[in-house]
C-alpha cells in the first residue's frame, strides 16, 4: 500500500487565504507576491518562512494576542504582529532580529511559566504547538518562580506550594466521549473559541472571566462540553496548539505517525479526511484542509464516529442457512458463494430470467456499485437493479432530468459564499449535511438572507447569530402549492428575469407556464388555507428571492418524499430558471444527496430503467456500448424498481435478490409489506458489516468492508469524485468489490479485476461523462467533477454555464394535487420524519458508536397543544398509530412542529419509525412518500405487539450456531 | 402487485400528464409507462384494463392501448 503523499502546503499558514489584485513585498531578502488583504504571516508561508506563532492558525481569522509574531517592518515603527498586518506594496520584513527575538522568547517564558512542563508523558506530546514555539524561540530558562510560602498563581497545579487548594486549578472535563478538556493546558489563544464560531457557528465557547482569569468555557456557568451547545464537530480540538482539546483516542493510543487522505462514508457533503495511523492502527480521522467540499471542517460523525469498523458486533465469516427459521452455519467463502450461486441460477431456471435481482449500495464505492449493477445486467441477464436512491432522490433524478436535461445538482459546495438568497427546502443541513450547514451558516453571518420552507422550525430558521428571514412552516404535503405560490407571485409582479428566460429556456413553454402560475388559484391568498403559509410572507419570500442577488435552491428529502416529489422538483427547477439562478456562482439547484455515495450510484447506472450515465436501456445505440464491452445481451426492457421487487416477491413472481450494503426492512417504507416481501423470497444475500435487520430474511450473509479497508470512488452531492484510499487490511478478508466479483464468477461471469482503478477505467470506457476519469488524474487533482472528458478536462464545478445540457431550459407545469393520505378523525395528526446530527440514517454504524450518548432512541416530537388534550406528558411512552401499523415511543414536547404535526428520527430498529409509514409513493418514480402519514397518538404502558414480536423474530433470527471444531 | 395499488399508481401518472400542455396525454402516460414500468407490471395492467380496468382513469385506459 502506498501512503497519499499529503502535498507540502499542507503546512498552516496562519491566517486564511485572501482574494484580490496582487501584492509583492520583500521577506527576510525572498521577495514574494500574495493577494492585496493577505497578512504579513501568511505571506511569509508563502515564501517558505515560518514565523512564530500560537493564537494564529489558517481556519480562522488572526486576533493578535500572543504577541509571538511579532516582526520588525522598514519604516514602521515597534514590532508590529505579523498575523495582523496587512501586506502593502514595496514592504520590507524582518522576521528575525534581535529584538523581536528577545521579545518572543519573553512572551514564550511567560507562557511557560503558567503551563505544566510533563511534554514527556503529556497527550499532545510530539503534535504540540507551544513545545514547538518553545523550542523555535530558543527558550532556555523560565525565571519566574512560585513563591515558597503559597499564593501561587497558576493554573495547572492542583495545590499551591503550601498545599492549599489552588482556586485557579480546573479538573479535566471528559462529558465528552471523543475529547478531552483539560484547562491546565490552556493558553487561552482562543483559536478553539474562533473556530467554533468562525467555522462551525454554533458559538458554544466563549473566554470567561477577565486577564489572568480568562478561562475557555463550554455554555453557560455549570455547563460541560456534552451539557452544552457543542455539537463535538471537532473544529476547536483540530484548532488548539496544545493538549487542552484533545482526542481520547490520541491520549489512548499516542501520536500517529502516518496518515493517508480518504473520503468520510456518512453524508452527501463527501469530506476529505486524513485518516491517521500506527501502523493499521487508525488514531484519529482529521478534516483535511485542501478537501474540496470541506474546506479543513468536518462533523461529529466523520469525524469521530468510526467506531463500528472494530465492533464485536462485526460479522468477519460468511454465513449460510437454508431457511429463515434455521440459526446461521459459518461456512467458507466457496461454500458461501456456490450455496448463493447455485440457488440463484436455479431459481432463474425455474421462474424466470426476471426472477433475481440486485439492490446496489450508495454506501459502497462507484467502482463496487458499477459491478453490482453490471452483475444484474451481465450476470442474471436482466434489469432489476435499484438503489437506496430510490427511497430518496429518485424524484431529482427525474424531475432535473426534465427540465435541465441531467439529474445533476448544479453547483460546487464553494459557490454557497457567492450566494445572496438563499432557499432551503425540506432540508435540514445543520443535522444531516453538518459541514455544508457550516458553510451556509457562514454566508449568513456576512449578510446573505435565508427563506426557510419546513413544517418544522429547524436550527436554521433561528439560532446563534443567524435568523431566517421567513420561515415558510407549511403542511406537510403542499409543497407543489406553495413553490407553485412562490412563481405565482415573481410572474404576476413582473419579477421574473425576461431576458435570461428569452435566451435560455424555451419561451412557448415558459409562456404557457406563465398563464397557469398566473391563475389566481395560485395565489399565495388562494392557497393559504391549505398551506398553513401566510400570503404575506410568502410573497415577502417570493419578492426576495426574485431580487435579492444571487439566488441559490438547496433542497433534501422534504422535497422529494411525497407523492408529488418529482414535481416540486420541477417546481424548484421552474423557479431557478424564472429568476435567472442557473448557471454561474451563487446560484443554482442543490440537492443535498443522503449518503455518502448516493450521487455515484445513480450516476453508475444502478436505476433499473437506465445504464451508467442516465441513460435509458431502451436506446439501442447505449446497449451496444455495453453490450459490446460486456460480450453479452442487454435486457431492453426497464427492470424493477425496489417497491416492485417486493410487490412481485409477495405475488410470487420475484425470488432472488443481492442486497449490498442497504437496509431495507428498517429503511424502507411500510415495514411489514417488505417483511413479507422478503420472507417471500427463496435467496436472499445480505452483503453487509453486520446482521442488519434485512438479514433477518436472508439465507446468504456475505460479511462486507468498512471504507478503511478498500479503495474506490465516492461521488458526493456536487458530483465531486473523491478517491477513497485503503488505510487497512479488510477484517473479513475481502474488499466489497471483490465479493461481488467472486459471487459473479461463481455464476460463471469470469471477471478478473485486480484492483478497483480497472473497474473506473471501465466506467471511463463506456460512460461519456467520466470519460476523462481515471485514478492518475484524481492522484493529481485530489478530486474532480463530473463531466469530465475531452470538453471539460478539469471537470466541471458549475453546470449549464453557457445554456442548458437539454438545449433550452423547460418550465414545467406544476399543478397540486393533495396527496391521499389525509388525516381523519381516526388519524387526525400528521407524522414527518428526519434525521438528527448525531446518528445516520437506520444507524447501523452510529449506533455502534459513542454518538449514542447524544441520541440513545428516536422520540416523538409533539405540540404542547396537541400533547395537553391527550394528557401527554414530556418523556412519556406513547403509541402512534397509522392505517399500515403502529409503534411505541417516548413523545418531546417542543413548538418546533406546529399542531397538528408530529415528528421523528428512524435511526433506532426497536422503534421503527417504517411500521408507521404507508405505500404512498411519488407518482413518477415511486419515490415512498416517507414524509406525509396521519397518525394519531396516545399514551402508552410499553413496547407494542408488533414490536414485542419483531424483537422475539430478530432474536431467533440472529442465532448463529457455534463453530464446528 | 395489489390490483387497487397498480390501479392508483398509474391514475398517479395520468394525473400528471393532464396537467401538462398538449394533445396526446394518453401517449405520455403510455411513454412513462413504458420507460419505467417493468414488463410484468404492464402485463399486469394490460390483462387488467382487458377485464374491465374498474377505477382506471380514462388516459390509463387509452394508454394502455399505446404500451
Amino acid at each position: 500500500m502506498r501512503d497519499f503523499i499529503i502535498p507540502s502546503d499542507d503546512r498552516d499558514m496562519g491566517t486564511p487565504a485572501k482574494q484580490g489584485a496582487p501584492v509583492t513585498l520583500s521577506i527576510d531578502g525572498i521577495d514574494v507576491t500574495v493577494p492585496e488583504g493577505t497578512s504579513v504571516m501568511r505571506a511569509a508561508a508563502e515564501a517558505g518562512v515560518q514565523v512564530p506563532k500560537l493564537c494564529a492558525t489558517d481556519s480562522v481569522e488572526a486576533f493578535g494576542s500572543c504577541r509571538l509574531c511579532v516582526v520588525e517592518i522598514e519604516g514602521r515603527r515597534g514590532t508590529p504582529a505579523s498575523c495582523t498586518t496587512p501586506v502593502a506594496d514595496g514592504m520590507v520584513v524582518r522576521t528575525q532580529s534581535d529584538k523581536v527575538r528577545k521579545i518572543r522568547k519573553g512572551v514564550m517564558e511567560l507562557y511557560i511559566s503558567d503551563h505544566p512542563l510533563d511534554c514527556l508523558t503529556c497527550g499532545a506530546n510530539g503534535d504540540c504547538e507551544l513545545q514547538d514555539m518553545a523550542g523555535a524561540v530558543g527558550l532556555r530558562d523560565v525565571r519566574y518562580e512560585a513563591p515558597e510560602n503559597g499564593g501561587l498563581a497558576n493554573h495547572f497545579t492542583a495545590r499551591d506550594t503550601s498545599g492549599e487548594a489552588n482556586p485557579q486549578w480546573l479538573p479535566k472535563d471528559d462529558s465528552n466521549p471523543y475529547f478531552s478538556y483539560d484547562p491546565s493546558k490552556c493558553i487561552v489563544c482562543s483559536r478553539c473559541v474562533r473556530a467554533c464560531e468562525e467555522v462551525q457557528g454554533t458559538f458554544a465557547l466563549t473566554i470567561e472571566g477577565r486577564g489572568f482569569g480568562s478561562r475557555v468555557s463550554p455554555g453557560a456557568a455549570g455547563d460541560d462540553f456534552l451539557s452544552s451547545d457543542c455539537v463535538s464537530c471537532g473544529a476547536c480540538v483540530q484548532a488548539c496548539p496544545t493538549a487542552t482539546l484533545q482526542e481520547k483516542s490520541v491520549i489512548e493510543m499516542g501520536t500517529p505517525q502516518r496518515s493517508v487522505v480518504t473520503t468520510c462514508a456518512y453524508c452527501g457533503v463527501g469530506c476529505s479526511f486524513k485518516a491517521e495511523l500506527n501502523g493499521d492502527q487508525l488514531v484519529r480521522m482529521v478534516p483535511y484542509k485542501h478537501g474540496k467540499a470541506n474546506r479543513g471542517h468536518s462533523c461529529v460523525k466523520g469525524r469521530f464516529a468510526y467506531g463500528y469498523a472494530n465492533h464485536k458486533d462485526r460479522i468477519l465469516n460468511p454465513m449460510i442457512r437454508d431457511s429463515i427459521e434455521d440459526p446461521w452455519r459459518e461456512v467458507s467463502w466457496d461454500e458461501a458463494l456456490s450455496f448463493a450461486a447455485t440457488r440463484m441460477r436455479g431459481l432463474q431456471e425455474k421462474y424466470g430470467r426476471r426472477s433475481i435481482g440486485v439492490i446496489t449500495s450508495s454506501r459502497c464505492t462507484n467502482e463496487e456499485t458499477f459491478l453490482v449493477q453490471k452483475l444484474a445486467r451481465a450476470v442474471f441477464h436482466n434489469n432489476n437493479t435499484d438503489t437506496c436512491a430510490r427511497v430518496c432522490h429518485s424524484p431529482t433524478g427525474y424531475g432535473l432530468g426534465q427540465t435541465f436535461g441531467t439529474s445533476a445538482g448544479t453547483q460546487d459546495f464553494d459557490s454557497v459564499e457567492k450566494t445572496d438568497v438563499v432557499i432551503v427546502i425540506g432540508a435540514n443541513p445543520t443535522d444531516a449535511h453538518p459541514v455544508f450547514g457550516s458553510r451556509l451558516k457562514k454566508r449568513l453571518r456576512q449578510g446573505a438572507k435565508l427563506i426557510v420552507i419546513d413544517p418544522r422550525r429547524t436550527d436554521l430558521v433561528k439560532s446563534a447569530h443567524i435568523a431566517a428571514s421567513h420561515h415558510l412552516a407549511l403542511r406537510p404535503g403542499t409543497n407543489v402549492a406553495v413553490v407553485t405560490a412562490l412563481a405565482h407571485v415573481i410572474v404576476t409582479e413582473g419579477l421574473m428575469d425576461e431576458a435570461y428566460i428569452r435566451e435560455r429556456c424555451d419561451w412557448d413553454e415558459f409562456q404557457q407556464y406563465a398563464e397557469f402560475v398566473s391563475d389566481p388559484r395560485h395565489s399565495p391568498e388562494a392557497v393559504e388555507m391549505l398551506t398553513g403559509v401566510p400570503s404575506d410572507d410568502l410573497r415577502e419570500a417570493a419578492r426576495l428571492f426574485a431580487t435579492g442577488g444571487n439566488g441559490a435552491i438547496y433542497y433534501g428529502l422534504g422535497v422529494t418524499e411525497h407523492s408529488q416529489g418529482s414535481t416540486t422538483v420541477m417546481g424548484i427547477a421552474n423557479l431557478a430558471m424564472l429568476t435567472g439562478n442557473v448557471g454561474r456562482e451563487g446560484v443554482g439547484v442543490n440537492p443535498l444527496r443522503g449518503q455518502n455515495n448516493v450521487q455515484g450510484s445513480c450516476d453508475m447506472g444502478s436505476f433499473p430503467h437506465e445504464l451508467p450515465g442516465y441513460r435509458h436501456v431502451k436506446l439501442p445505440e447505449v446497449r451496444a456500448i455495453f453490450e459490446s464491452a460486456w460480450g453479452v445481451e442487454i435486457d431492453p426492457e426497464p427492470g424493477l424498481r425496489i417497491p416492485n421487487m417486493l410487490d412481485a416477491a409477495v405475488d410470487g413472481s420475484f425470488k432472488g435478490l443481492y442486497c449490498q450494503g442497504e437496509d431495507i426492512l428498517q429503511s424502507d417504507p411500510d415495514t411489514k409489506h417488505v417483511a413479507a416481501g422478503l420472507a417471500a423470497m427463496e435467496c436472499v444475500i445480505v452483503h453487509d458489516l453486520f446482521l442488519n435487520e434485512t438479514a433477518n430474511y436472508a439465507h446468504v450473509f456475505l460479511p462486507g468492508s468498512t471504507f478503511l479497508e478498500k479503495d474506490g470512488t465516492f461521488t458526493n452531492a456536487e458530483r465531486r469524485i473523491n478517491r477513497v484510499r485503503r488505510v487497512m487490511a479488510p477484517l473479513n478478508g475481502y474488499a466489497d468489490w471483490e465479493v461481488t466479483q467472486m459471487l459473479a464468477n461463481a455464476m460463471g461471469a469470469g471477471w478478473h479485476y485486480t484492483h478497483p482503478s480497472q473497474v473506473m477505467d471501465e466506467i471511463a470506457a463506456t460512460t461519456p461523462s467520466f470519460a476523462g476519469v481515471d485514478y492518475a488524474l484524481l492522484e493529481e487533482k485530489g478530486s474532480v467533477q463530473w463531466p469530465c472528458n475531452d470538453a471539460h478536462p478539469d471537470g466541471t464545478p458549475l453546470m449549464h454555464v453557457d445554456g442548458f445540457v437539454r438545449g433550452k431550459g423547460r418550465f414545467m407545469i406544476t399543478e397540486y394535487v393533495a396527496t391521499d393520505e389525509k388525516t381523519g378523525p381516526r388519524f387526525p395528526l400528521l407524522l414527518t420524519t428526519g434525521r438528527i446530527l448525531s446518528q445516520y440514517n437506520v444507524g447501523a454504524q452510529t449506533r455502534r458508536t459513542e454518538n449514542t450518548v447524544w441520541h440513545d432512541q428516536d422520540l416523538l416530537e409533539i405540540h404542547p397543544h396537541d400533547a395537553e388534550t391527550r394528557g401527554v406528558n414530556d418523556g412519556d411512552w406513547i403509541r402512534l398509530a397509522s392505517r399500515s401499523g403502529e409503534t411505541t415511543l417516548r413523545a418531546k414536547i417542543t413548538d418546533r412542529v406546529s399542531p397538528g404535526v408530529v415528528y421523528t428520527t428512524f435511526h433506532h430498529p426497536d422503534t421503527q419509525a417504517n411500521v408507521v409509514t404507508t405505500d404512498y409513493s411519488d407518482w413518477a418514480t415511486n419515490c415512498p412518500e416517507y414524509k406525509v402519514t396521519a397518525v394519531q397518538i396516545s399514551l402508552s404502558n410499553g413496547p407494542t405487539e408488533w414490536q414485542e414480536d419483531y424483537a422475539a423474530q430478530s432474536t431467533r433470527a440472529r442465532r448463529i450456531l457455534p463453530a464446528a471444531e | 402487485m395489489s390490483p387497487e395499488k397498480m390501479v392508483y399508481m398509474a391514475n398517479q401518472i395520468a394525473t400528471f400528464f393532464k396537467t401538462q400542455p398538449g394533445e396526446d396525454t394518453p401517449q405520455m402516460v403510455a411513454n412513462h409507462l413504458s420507460d419505467f414500468w417493468e414488463p410484468r407490471m404492464r402485463e399486469q395492467l394490460r390483462d387488467y384494463a382487458a377485464r374491465g380496468g374498474e377505477g382506471l382513469d380514462d388516459q390509463v385506459r387509452a394508454a394502455v392501448k399505446l404500451i
